[in-house]
Parts: structure tokens; C-alpha cells; sequence
């Protein structure tokens, strides 16, 4: 038995509270995404052949320094939101479940970091 | 509470898959397949502040044939989970639910994906005056 009140027990998890900060986050990396993605990929798409040189100068360059590392932040975090959603859902093991979403957390964090250190080491060379 | 006769959500064997259950799964799919693809933008990016070497590396990989397999499937994945992401944006806000309109937005991100596809490959290839 709980002893929990009604109130208490909707609160923080019910519509528009905590409850729905994972939900929430997931659209706002979302809708960060969409323009961060395009120019991206078209930013790649023209730099297809380059050399290094080119490549770097072209990271180290202020403002596509500042878009890669939100770049970066957006697509992690989206990527490990999405991903414990696909745990939750098919991952039935408590205890492999836990270890498998605590996995993935760290290895996008670990990603995030080494991509933004590059970022920031070509940007300040 | 256990009964024998409940109703079972849709069973994988005896399912007949409609557009919308197949994009939405590849919603999912995309989605993993992406993250996975992380690791070679990281890998990119780690080797353009490494030096020559590490980058030239990443430049055989790309251009072997599994490397551009890879890239193609990736970057279908991007576009495709690019429009239905904005499909399912547009859901969130409550426009293009009915069936109806669920099928021709439905088709139409298929169509889009594809026509990005192209073009992302078209673009690149005539950067690197392949074209």
C-alpha cells in the first residue's frame, strides 16, 4: 500500500511535468536537428575530395566551429534519448536493460566529448 | 486475472505490414542505424585534429566500396529520418492524423528521401569532379 496521495502520486509524472521531460526533449533536439542536419550534409557534399587542409580550415573557421559543436550536443543527445526509448521497449532483463541504457549514455557522452575536443583543437590550432 | 483469450497486440507472423506500421518502424531503424553512424563522424573528426595520416585512413575507407555502401545507406537513413522526423512533428501538432492523409504524407517522405539521396550523391560526386 501506498501511502502516497492521489495528488502526489500524478505530480511530477503526469501531463506537462517531469513526466514528459525525456518526451519533450527528444522534439526540441528534434526540431534543433533539422537545419543543423541540412547544412551539415550540404557543407559535406560540397567538401566531398578535400584535403586535409581544406577540411580543417574549414572546422576551424568561428561560425562552423560553433554550428559543428551544437551539431555534435544536438545529435548525441537526441541519439541517446532515442536509443533508451528502443532499450525500455525491447529490452525485457531488468538488470541487462539498466546496464544496456547506462552503456549507451556513456558512450554518447564519450563520443560528444572526442568530437567536440577535435572540434576545438583544430579551431584553436 | 489471467485469461487465455485477451487480445494480443499485433502478432510479427500472422501481421500483414501496411505502409504506415513499415515506416514506422523504420523510423526506429533509421534511428539506430544513425547512431551507429556517429561513430564515423567522430571518427572523421577525431582524425581531421590527429594529422595526415589518421585522415588519410578515413579517405581509404570512404572511398572503398564498403565505405560508400555504408555512406549510401547512411545517408538514405539521414533523409529518410529527417522527413518522417518533420512527419511526425507535424502529429505532434495534431495535423496529418487520418488515414488518408497519413498514406500521402506517408508516400511523400518516401519520395523525398530518395530525391535527397540522389541529389546529396549527384552533388558530391561532381564536388570531386567525378561528374
Amino acid at each position: 500500500m501506498s501511502l502516497r496521495s492521489p495528488l502526489g502520486k500524478v505530480r511530477g509524472l503526469g501531463s506537462a511535468k517531469e513526466g514528459v521531460a525525456h518526451w519533450w526533449a527528444q522534439r526540441m533536439t528534434a526540431v534543433a536537428l533539422v537545419p543543423l542536419v541540412i547544412w551539415f550534409v550540404a557543407s559535406v557534399c560540397a567538401m566531398v575530395g578535400s584535403d586535409i587542409g581544406a577540411v580543417r580550415e574549414w572546422i576551424g573557421t568561428p561560425l562552423v566551429s560553433i554550428l559543428l559543436v551544437l551539431f555534435v550536443i544536438a545529435t548525441f543527445h537526441h541519439a541517446q534519448l532515442g536509443l533508451q526509448v528502443v532499450l525500455e521497449d525491447y529490452v525485457h532483463t531488468e538488470w541487462l536493460k539498466i546496464a544496456s541504457i547506462a552503456l549507451v549514455k556513456f558512450a554518447a557522452i564519450a563520443l560528444a566529448v572526442a568530437a567536440i575536443f577535435s572540434i576545438v583543437k583544430i579551431a584553436l590550432r | 486475472m489471467a485469461s487465455e483469450n485477451r487480445p494480443l497486440s499485433p502478432h510479427l507472423q500472422v501481421y500483414r505490414p501496411q505502409l504506415t506500421s513499415v515506416l514506422s518502424i523504420m523510423h526506429r531503424g533509421t534511428g539506430i542505424a544513425l547512431s551507429a553512424g556517429t561513430l564515423l563522424l567522430v571518427w572523421w573528426l577525431v582524425a581531421a585534429a590527429s594529422g595526415g595520416d589518421a585522415y588519410a585512413d578515413v579517405k581509404a575507407f570512404w572511398g572503398s566500396w564498403i565505405g560508400r555502401l555504408l555512406l549510401l545507406g547512411w545517408s538514405f537513413a539521414l533523409f529518410y529520418h529527417l522527413c518522417n522526423g518533420l512527419r511526425h512533428l507535424f502529429w505532434d501538432a495534431g495535423k496529418g492524423f487520418d488515414l488518408d492523409a497519413a498514406y500521402r504524407n506517408g508516400w511523400l517522405v518516401v519520395g523525398a528521401a530518395i530525391v535527397l539521396t540522389v541529389v546529396a550523391w549527384v552533388w558530391g560526386y561532381s564536388s570531386m569532379g567525378a561528374l
